[in-house]
């Protein structure tokens, strides 16, 4: 992965934590912002951030969706704006969390975490939007006086500024203060703070980073909202600066089921790659496929011939797994595929796939398939199960005989193909066969 | 333009790869190539100035450097820089071979550099004329010529896959992974690749597709291109316009991988970091729509594609723009040792044998117990068992091992003044090492110091073997002249006894189920002392003849403990005894840092005649 979106309160945080680098000399941030979810207890929440007391609080899903206030989940007033305490945020947190919602882009999910934050009173035409991406050779910095929920409808009014990575402080300067949009009034106080913010979006890795609106009162600055992406890769050169980070799923993905979830703690805690995702759990087409780019060819060959609705998972092994590793891969799929009969009585497919190997032995792991088919050959054969395998290699022709060996003896029926075969021929030959 | 590569290219490696460097010479020599493709190492680590290498049947030397610098100045004609290193490193190890001028070609293979660097290292390449294969990649082949690391595959793959000799297909893909795959079809529907390039899988590749699909326009062995792309990024896009605009005018096969993507609105990863299409445009399947349209050959879907490349191929093999392919005799690459060994295909005679302990599994073991399993006081084994199975490969009752321990710290140290520590201790004064100190104490063991022990045993047992009264047994020692081995001390006497050897006897005493030999020399100790008091059984002769009862209590054949001492197994017990007190007066002189020793003059008695004139004898 490279570019992965953050929670709001991490990019917040963030940006607290290098305040005094970037802005600290001339300008200040109160950072009051604390995410919550339904089993946290609001006093105990109260009692480090007093401010949760005093004021009128914002309240939104902090999940990495935007468009909040027209999805109509942002919670800011009763009567009047403003007027919301902790304890009226925290029940309608609760009402919020548990149930199905969809959003107006269609994406459905539950709502689990939440951001609480002071509701910061002021005129809208005090509103800014500041953005910046990352793109081949240049960073873009956006500008606009027109900040808020209407900002993409006044798009032309963005100023959109194409800075070379290699610029120097003074050429960023001058680009910025060139280009402010006409609309705004105070274009120096602006330009000051949008060359601190793309120093700060460029020196701490972000991919992404967008606020909007911003707010400035004085020398004190709001963030009212933010969208944050970072470059993960970075990482190791980040640590300090980030903190502790965490990439949430993004809303409307299922939660992981436990087999995910198992294959990505083992995904996370080897040197090999090892990934599953559960597409359709009832779906006919089930695949096991080393590599990374196979894998993706796999799934756009079953796609193609078949369209999506039988192909139950996608995922990859690759990175010189050990036996024992694609064991357990091998099992957690062997149980899910094997769970419920075909509704129309027709065998299962299982597409044991992979390009020709580098130097990873094909034999070796091929130990790990057998010894998870011999473990799970009951269930195999009592839901049906065809194999079909293609793979070359290192040893490929002692692995294909191996597993064509140990499938026959477990009563599972099976064809293996080696190079001499085209990568995704079988997975034409596993569904013109049965259908 | 030719090709990336040629067959005269030499290549720094940056880390000392050897699997992959091996492969590069391995690939070179069934080439034919003159000289190994690598020319030197970098690894500022390494303690080797060389890095031995098998090119063909014979071995090579590849220099190792500590630095880029040092390497590109030694190397002056190698234009292409392979950086193996990690992630963490690969930034920097860049940056700085971008300093050499003679470094054209600069592949990146790590993974998971951050983009802004990523980003930073292109565009200072771009500004200096170089280029960048990577980063994450497996590199590049020009067949027949060189390659780069482990693309390829075994020697077995390149050669099944053609990639050994020119051929006509331009190629180049993102993924690693599936070039090979790629370089297969083309190798069974066509004659093979001209020219093969896998750019990485990031989302900022250092050199585009276009960059060498331009260059392969202007190879004169490349006919048509096959170009894999995948779903993200924009870069399809440049292949289109140079298409519609004329600057690539071969026939150009394309597919963009990825195209299940369209299916899911959700954020589903499909493989590498830059396959993320944020927008319609990056979508594979629009990629695909659009490469049709500008008059690239794509096919229905992947499946299709050996079809489409064989159609090409033989639609140019008919208009005579490719030759008829030929073949290209491949040198015979011997098997690697380890590798057939392995397979089971020769075997070895084993010069050494060993019985007692193995260190080849997942952990060391003695005589088949797990050092693990012994070493801790809970596990119940002191120091004698771990002598047991070592020595004997056998574990013996507890009354045993405790003996063996006993004796060991009986015969640990007996002071300064005996031949052996005092050799240790001048040896130590003389400024040597402890290692050699303590060999200068050992080496005095013998017959006459510590050697009592094997004597005692040998000759006690001998008599007694044979039946000979104690009496008997002195008169015949007696006529022969033999001093009873383990009979005497310097001052213990039978009305002074020495209570090492009083402890000894009363624990075989207690513990052995019997202990003939011991009091058989015990008689014999009545004989010799009747004669003088100080003849009696000392610590030496008490061990040695305790030893063979403890071995015979143990089901020892006579046979096999008449071995057992021949073998010196016995003072090896005051060996490893006596090791312990040598080492601690070594460290005694080191502590105390005595000057050199010298022996006094009047210690000595100098009785120095003139040496005698010898006249030769006979005529």
């Amino acid at each position: 992965m490279a570019q992965r979106e953050i929670r709001e309160i991490t990019g917040k945080s963030i940006l607290k934590n290098n305040w005094e680098t970037f802005f600290g000399d001339k300008w200040s941030y109160d950072f009051n912002s604390v995410l919550i979810t339904k089993k946290d207890d609001i006093n105990d929440i109260q009692k480090t951030n007093p401010w949760l007391q005093k004021k009128g609080l914002v309240v939104k899903p902090d999940m990495l969706f935007g468009k909040r206030g027209k999805n109509g989940l942002v919670y800011i007033k009763n009567e009047t704006i403003g007027d919301v305490t902790a304890s009226e945020a925290k029940q309608w947190i609760d009402s919020k969390s548990d149930i199905e919602i969809e959003l107006l882009s269609g994406s459905k999910g539950e709502l689990t975490h939440f951001l609480i934050e002071p509701f910061i009173p002021h005129e809208q035409k005090n509103e800014y939007y500041l953005a910046a991406k990352t793109e081949k050779d240049v960073d873009i910095l956006y500008i606009s006086g027109l900040g808020g929920v209407d900002v993409e409808e006044n798009w032309d009014k963005t100023a959109e500024i194409n800075i070379p990575l290699l610029a120097t402080k003074e050429e960023i300067e001058t680009l910025i203060s060139e280009n402010i949009p006409s609309e705004i009034e105070d274009k120096k106080t602006v330009a000051d703070f949008a060359a601190r913010f793309y120093s700060f979006f460029k020196t701490l890795h972000f991919s992404y980073l967008e606020l909007n609106p911003v707010v400035f009162s004085g020398t004190e600055v709001h963030v009212l909202d933010m969208v944050a992406r970072l470059d993960d890769t970075a990482g190791f050169l980040q640590s300090k600066n980030w903190g502790d980070v965490d990439y949430p799923t993004a809303f409307g993905m299922t939660a992981l089921t436990q087999e995910e979830k198992d294959i990505k703690t083992m995904d996370e805690n080897s040197g090999a790659s090892l990934k599953l995702t559960l597409l359709k759990p009832e779906g006919r087409v089930w695949t096991l496929v080393a590599g990374g780019g196979a894998s993706v060819v796999y799934a756009d060959t079953i796609a193609d011939l078949c369209g999506i609705n039988e192909m139950a998972n996608y995922g990859e092994y690759s990175g010189n797994p050990s036996t024992e590793e694609t064991f357990e891969y091998t099992k957690r799929i062997l149980d899910l595929m094997t769970r419920k009969k075909d509704p129309e009585n027709r065998d299962k497919i299982l597409l044991i796939g992979g390009a020709i190997a580098n130097f990873t032995d094909v034999a070796k792991t091929f130990k790990g398939i057998i010894q998870a088919l011999d473990a799970y050959q009951e269930r195999c054969r009592d839901i049906g199960v065809k194999i079909y395998v293609r793979r070359g290699g290192p040893n490929y022709k002692i692995g294909l005989e191996n597993l064509k060996k140990a499938a026959i003896s477990f009563g599972l029926p099976i064809e293996v193909y080696g190079p001499e075969t085209h990568i995704t021929e079988i997975v034409k030959l596993s569904l013109t066969e049965q259908n | 333009m030719s090709a990336l590569f040629t067959n005269k290219t030499q290549a720094i490696f940056w880390n000392n790869n050897v699997k992959a460097i091996q492969r590069m010479l391995d690939y070179d020599y069934i080439c034919g190539r003159a000289k190994p493709s690598v020319s030197a190492i970098v690894h500022a680590t390494s303690e080797n100035s060389f890095q031995k290498f098998f090119f063909g049947v014979s071995e090579v030397l590849v220099p190792i450097y500590k630095s880029t610098k040092d390497a590109v100045e030694a190397q002056p004609e190698a234009d292409t820089f392979l950086n193996f290193a990690s992630f963490r490193t690969a930034y920097d190890v860049t940056m700085e071979a971008l300093e050499f001028p003679s470094l054209k070609t600069l592949m990146i293979t790590a993974e998971g550099i951050p983009e802004r660097l990523a980003q930073e290292i292109n565009i200072q390449a771009k500004k200096l004329g170089r280029t960048i294969i990577g980063p994450a990649t497996v590199g590049a082949i020009t067949p027949g010529c060189f390659k780069v690391a482990n693309i390829g595959g075994s020697i077995d793959n390149i050669v099944k896959t053609k990639l050994h000799k020119v051929g006509s297909v331009g190629l180049v893909t993102r993924s690693g992974g599936l070039f090979n795959e790629l370089a297969n079809i083309i190798s069974i529907k066509a004659n093979g690749l001209a020219e093969g390039v896998a750019i990485g899988g990031d989302r900022f590749p250092g050199s585009s597709y276009l960059d060498h699909m331009l260059r392969m326009e202007k190879n004169p062995d490349v006919k048509f291109m096959v170009l894999l792309g995948e779903v993200g990024g924009s870069d399809e896009y440049d292949i289109i316009e140079a298409k519609k605009s004329g600057q690539i005018t071969k026939p150009v096969i394309g597919w963009c991988i990825g195209t299940v993507g369209q299916y899911f609105q959700g954020p589903v990863q499909f493989g590498h970091a830059g396959a993320n299409a944020n927008q319609d445009k990056e979508k594979a399947s629009v990629k695909n729509e659009e490469m049709k349209k500008a008059g690239i050959r794509v096919p229905k879907n992947f499946n299709n594609l050996p079809e489409l490349i064989e159609a090409i191929y033989h639609r140019l093999l008919a208009e005579g723009t490719i030759d008829k392919e030929t073949s290209k005799n491949v040198p015979n690459l011997p098997e690697d040792y380890k590798a057939a060994i392995n397979a089971g295909k020769i075997r070895k005679e084993t010069n050494f044998i060993c019985t007692i302990s193995d260190d080849r599994g997942a952990e060391a073991n003695y005589a088949g117990v797990p050092i693990s399993q012994l070493a801790m006081p809970d596990t119940g084994y002191n120091i004698g068992d771990v002598i047991s199975l070592l020595w004997f490969k056998k574990r013996f009752p507890k009354w045993t091992s405790d003996f063996i321990e006993s004796v060991i710290k009986t015969v640990a140290d007996h002071g300064p003044a005996v031949s052996g520590a005092h050799n240790a201790r001048v040896s130590a004064r003389a400024g040597k090492d402890l290692i050699s100190s303590l060999c200068s104490g050992i080496l005095t063991i013998g017959p006459k110091f510590g050697g009592a022990i094997d004597g005692a045993a040998k000759y006690f047992k001998y008599a007694m073997d044979n039946n000979l009264d104690p009496r008997e047994f002195v008169a015949d020692m007696k006529k022969k002249s033999i001093p009873i081995p383990g009979i005497g001390h310097r001052i213990k006497s039978v009305r002074n006894p020495d209570k090492r050897v009083e402890e000894l006897k009363r624990y075989a005493k207690e513990h052995f189920p019997s202990c003939e030999l011991l009091k058989y020399a015990e008689k014999v100790e009545q004989v010799t002392t009747a004669k003088k008091d100080t003849l009696i059984l000392n610590v030496d002769g008490t061990i040695g003849v305790l030893m063979v009862d403890m071995w015979r209590n143990n089901g020892y054949s006579e046979k096999e403990i008449d071995e057992l001492i021949s073998s010196g197994t016995l003072n090896a017990f005051f060996v490893i005894g006596r090791t312990i007190g040598f080492i601690g007066h070594i460290l005694d002189e080191k502590r105390l840092n005595m000057p050199l020793y010298r022996h006094q003059f009047d210690d000595i008695l100098y009785d120095v005649k003139e040496a005698e004139e010898l006249a030769t004898v006979g005529t």
